[in-house]
Parts: structure tokens; C-alpha cells; sequence
């Protein structure tokens, strides 16, 4: 795969995505006054008889959600991701527990939202949604894998949650390559057999980076978009572990709980291999611009190349 | 039971001599269950009767049809009442109810949509009821149904902040289609409501939000039937009857008293209660 170069937000293909899947009749936007910024509000503008405004009220949007989600509606509810966890009770008990199909977008995930400051910096949303049974946890990691995986969601059965980021990202994937996506298993998207690197969201164009200096020296790194962090793809892992023998996971997200976390409860349970995780180390964030908060808190390339270097040294024999 | 027009077509009498049916289900299930939330079932029986016995339009042979109106039961805690009145128009036997609450019950301990055909919502965290009706209402429209969404909450309830967001956005929305039921027993879990912390005046409450609202007695079966004949003519937005009700009625020594909230009859305390019931 070529050098990735600059798209758009992630958020930008969830409302892109939302344009496409529009004509069904089934398909309703949910906003509590954020979509300019979740960018749910092309939708709005659009098809406004299929958009429901429900003011800065997000416990109230989950269970509106449902209620249509009951009544045979596809409901799209989108907030902060941070907002997200203000209803976390109501999207496990009103949403969840009785396993209506409603899909949640929180946006501006993760420290890389940048300058807003560590109360809109969500770093622990995947890894709450992840221990809701039956919940499918996303976080796609550009523009135009947000837009397809927001499409595939339209036909998915089940509650999700979608996280997408504020700032604009490197992109991965092309309009060919991102028709190969599919919810619930993990991209390949560089070869290796020295280590693979399992990132999410921003940091997958940031491991597709660290490969790139890694292979100058000499070492082989895979790397795998797991977009889909539940359910995971534990076949993908096994087989990585057979053909690479140690990882790194990489995540805009707590160490605690996120993509590391769910990659070491598979990992601890099978054949143990070496494994670095490369997130936020259990600390809140701060205003600043994205690229140098990202960099003060090891949200890097560099970081994810260190961090290769000495899962491969861990290896045994 | 099935029904294209809504309701049993049952007389006052009828409805009443049902509801002491309920009653006797509600207090017999809790025993057997040793567990659950009499009171509050007492309270909310009469009105949960006169609106299945009158109004409400389901397929009992079609629990899934998009089309019926809906009872949301916000105050899941009192599904002993629920389950007494889907006894009666047939989702549920004698046995189901005798179930309740043990392993692998179609009863569960809070009414819950994915366990119990003819249940409309999965209730047990109070303050959700009403946003879910106003999505069930929204959804409606949509479709250019006729179908009618009915919520019971309880007044302890009404404490969760989640029920005014709903007021508003039923407002906002003008959902015509939404009739709430407010079960004002003046009791929840720990007190009196009034000890706890009072909910004051909820009729004025509402109307201050936007809603139709109309007080009533919610054990006079003829003003109860009388005040769900006004909610239906409601159409401009959102209406709210307010129910002023007794927390254990009709079982003397459970009448105003908070430790029935949540307790079960001992034995003797069954006898006593069939007795006065029958």
C-alpha cells in the first residue's frame, strides 16, 4: 500500500456515509444539537421529515432511539463521544438489554480532538461499550472507512457503537480497497513476519508510518486496521501470532480496557506472545494542538516503532 | 383477546370485578415469588385495567404487530400489575404468573420486552419509560399510523431528569399520540415521596412544559375511564392524566405504607389479603 496522504475526518464519512443509506425508508438521524460537529447534519439538511432534533439531551436520545428502534426504524444517534457516556445506563439498559438495533456515533474520540480540552477528550468509550453484551464497537480510521463501515451498518442487526475523530487523518484506504471491508474482521493492510501492529482509529496511519521506519531498519511489521474491536477478530490474531510472534497494539484510548485490553484478554487465553500496548497511559488530557498533545502523551509513530522494537526482543528463542 | 378497535368492551362493573381479579394475582404472585413490588402494583391496577378493558388496540395471537398501540410500563418495578392484566387478555397463564421471578421465568422481576410477549418496553431503571414512548410515538407519525402510545410512570419517578428532557421533546415534537399516566401514590422505595423529595405540584409540572394535563381520582373506575375518553381526543400534542392513587389499595394493611413498596406477603399476611379481596 502506497504512503498514506491527508483525507478528511473520520466524522466527515460518518455523515458522508449517512447520505449514502438516506433513501431507506427505515433510516432515521438522531441529533442531540451536536451534528455539525458529528456532521450528521448533511442528513439533517437533506432529509429534515427523518431527522429529530432533541436539544442537549442525550439519556433522552438514547430511549427515543430505541423507542423507534422498537417500532421498526433503523435509528443513526450521534453525539460527542464523551456525551455518549453521560446515557451509558440508558444505551445498556434501554438499548442493549433488549437488543434493539440502534447505532450510535460518538465523535470527537480520543486526546487527538486536540485543543477543546481533556473533558471532550473521551479515552475510555470503547472500552465501556465493549463490556456491554451484544454491542458492536467500532472505531474506524479514516474518512472513507467511516463511510463504508456507516453504509455496512444499515443492514447489521444488533446495537453499535461507532466512534469517530475530530481532526482529519492520513489516509488508509482508497475507494477500491475500502470495499473490502467488513464489519467484524480485522485489515490487513501491510504485510510482515518480524511483528504486527493492531491499531485503531488516528494511530493506524501512525503504525502504517512506524512500519515504514522499521522496514529502513530491516524489520518486517504487519499491520492490521482492527476497526472492529468487538467482536474482535480473533482468527486474524491467531494467525498473526503464528506468522509474526509478537504485537503491538496502538489506540487514541486508555491502555486500560480499549483495543490493548481486548487483544491481551484473546492473546492471555491461547498461545502467550510478546505484546506492547501504545495508548494513553491511564492519565487525562489537556488543551493543545493535536499533533503535540499527541506527541507528549507517546501517541506516535516513533512510539509504536520503540515499542515493535522490544515486543521482538521479548520473543523467545 | 383481539381487538381491531381498542379495548374489551367491558362495563364499569366489569372492569372493577376485573381489577379485584388483578389484585389477587398481584398478591398471590409476590408471595409465591417471595419478592417484588406490591404497593406500587396495587396502585397502578385500576388504571392499567380500564385501559387495556377500553382502549387499548392489540392482537394477542399478534404480539408483534407494528400497528397496535403501545403500554409502556415506565415503573417496571410494578410488572406484578402487568402481568396480572396480560393473565387476563391472554398472553400469560395461571402458571406464567406463578413463575415469577424464578429461573427462566416469562415473569421476569421488572417487565422486560425481550422475555415477555405483549410487553412493550424493558423497564427496571426508572425515568427511561417516557423518552422510549415519545420514540414509539415519533415512529408513529412517520408511518401515518394511528397507533397510540400510553406510559405509566410512578411519582418517585418523576425525580429522574430523563422524564422532563421527554416533556420537552414531546412538546417540541408535538407527539399527539403520547398519553402519559402518572401513578401518584405518594410513596417510593425508601419514604414517603414527600420525605424523600417532593415532586410538588405535577400536574402544573407538565402544563408548565406544554402538555394537555387532567387530574383525577385513579381508583373510580368511571373517572379513570372518563379521563382515558379525554386523552384520546388530544391530538395537538402530548397529554398527561394524573392519577392521584393509594400505594397497596385494596389490601388494608398494605394501604399507604412504604414497606410494601418492595416486599412480598408472608402467609399470613396472603390469607389476610385474599380474605379482604374476595
Amino acid at each position: 500500500m502506497s504512503a498514506p496522504s491527508l483525507g478528511g475526518a473520520s466524522r466527515d464519512g460518518y455523515g458522508a456515509g449517512l447520505l449514502r443509506i438516506a433513501e431507506d425508508p427505515r433510516v432515521v438521524v438522531i441529533e442531540a444539537d451536536l451534528g455539525k460537529s458529528t456532521k450528521s447534519c448533511h442528513f439533517r439538511t437533506k432529509y429534515p421529515s427523518k431527522s429529530f432534533s432533541l436539544g442537549i439531551a442525550e439519556q433522552n436520545m438514547m430511549l427515543v432511539s430505541a423507542g423507534m428502534a422498537s417500532s421498526g426504524k433503523v435509528p443513526f444517534a450521534s453525539t460527542f463521544a464523551i456525551f455518549t457516556e453521560r446515557a451509558f445506563e440508558q444505551v445498556r439498559n434501554g438499548i442493549a438489554r433488549p437488543e434493539l438495533t440502534v447505532h450510535i456515533c460518538g465523535s470527537h474520540g480520543g486526546i487527538h480532538t486536540g485543543t477543546d480540552g481533556s473533558s471532550a477528550q473521551s479515552i475510555e468509550d470503547l472500552a465501556i461499550y465493549r463490556t456491554i453484551p451484544g454491542m458492536t464497537v467500532l472505531h474506524p480510521c479514516d474518512d472513507l472507512s467511516a463511510e463504508e463501515l456507516t453504509v455496512q451498518l444499515l443492514d447489521h442487526v444488533g446495537p453499535t457503537y461507532m466512534r469517530t475523530a475530530r481532526n482529519k487523518t492520513l489516509r488508509v484506504y482508497d475507494r477500491d480497497s475500502v470495499g473490502d471491508l467488513s464489519i467484524g474482521r480485522g485489515s490487513v493492510i501491510r504485510s510482515g513476519t518480524d511483528v504486527c501492529i493492531i491499531a485503531c482509529g488516528v494511530m493506524v496511519s501512525q503504525a502504517l508510518i512506524a512500519a515504514n521506519d522499521l522496514a529502513d531498519d530491516g524489520i518486517h511489521a504487519a499491520v492490521v486496521d482492527m476497526h472492529t474491536l468487538k467482536p474482535l477478530d480473533k482468527d486474524l490474531i491467531d494467525s498473526m501470532s503464528a506468522s509474526c510472534g509478537c504485537f503491538v497494539t496502538a489506540e487514541d484510548h486508555s491502555v486500560i480496557g480499549g483495543l490493548g485490553g481486548a487483544v491481551a484478554e484473546h492473546l492471555s487465553t491461547g498461545i502467550t506472545v510478546p505484546l506492547e500496548m501504545v495508548g494513553v497511559d491511564d492519565i487525562f488530557g489537556q488543551s493543545g494542538a493535536s499533533s503535540e498533545l499527541m506527541s507528549s502523551m507517546g501517541l506516535t509513530s516513533e512510539e509504536i516503532k520503540h515499542s515493535a522494537i522490544k515486543a521482538i526482543s521479548r520473543k523467545s528463542g | 383477546m383481539s381487538s381491531d378497535s381498542g379495548g374489551m368492551d367491558l362495563t364499569i362493573e366489569e372492569l372493577e370485578e376485573m381489577s379485584r381479579r388483578c389484585r389477587i394475582n398481584i398478591v398471590k404472585m409476590t408471595h409465591e415469588a417471595g419478592a417484588g413490588h406490591p404497593g406500587g402494583s396495587l396502585s397502578a391496577i385500576d388504571l392499567i385495567v380500564a385501559l387495556y378493558g377500553t382502549k387499548l388496540r392489540i392482537d394477542c395471537d399478534n404480539a408483534d404487530w407494528l400497528d397496535r398501540d403501545r403500554f409502556i410500563m415506565s415503573k417496571g418495578h410494578a410488572s406484578p400489575a402487568v402481568y396480572s392484566i396480560l393473565h387476563e387478555v391472554g398472553y400469560l397463564s395461571e402458571s406464567d404468573l406463578m413463575s415469577f421471578r424464578k429461573l427462566g421465568s416469562v415473569c421476569q422481576g421488572h417487565v422486560d420486552m425481550k422475555w415477555t410477549d405483549g410487553v412493550d418496553f424493558s423497564a427496571g431503571s426508572l425515568g427511561m419509560g417516557l423518552s422510549f414512548g415519545l420514540g414509539c410515538s415519533l415512529a408513529a407519525k412517520m408511518d401515518g399510523s394511528d397507533r397510540t402510545i400510553w406510559v405509566m410512570v410512578g411519582d418517585g419517578e418523576v425525580q429522574e431528569g430523563e422524564v422532563w428532557e421527554a416533556a420537552m421533546a414531546a412538546d417540541f415534537h408535538t407527539a399527539g399520540n403520547l398519553k402519559l399516566i402518572i401513578d401518584r401514590n405518594g410513596i417510593q422505595n425508601d419514604d414517603f415521596v414527600n420525605v424523600q423529595m417532593e415532586v410538588g405540584d405535577v400536574a402544573s409540572k407538565f402544563t408548565s412544559f406544554g402538555w394537555e394535563v387532567l387530574e383525577i381520582d385513579g381508583h373510580s373506575m368511571v373517572e379513570i375511564v372518563d379521563a382515558l375518553d379525554w386523552a384520546t381526543t388530544i391530538d395537538s400534542g402530548p397529554c398527561a392524566i394524573v392519577a392521584n392513587t393509594v400505594k397497596g389499595k385494596g389490601v388494608s394493611f398494605m394501604e399507604g405504607n412504604p414497606a410494601f413498596h418492595g416486599m412480598a406477603p408472608d402467609d399470613d399476611e396472603l390469607r389476610v389479603a385474599l380474605e379482604e379481596l374476595s
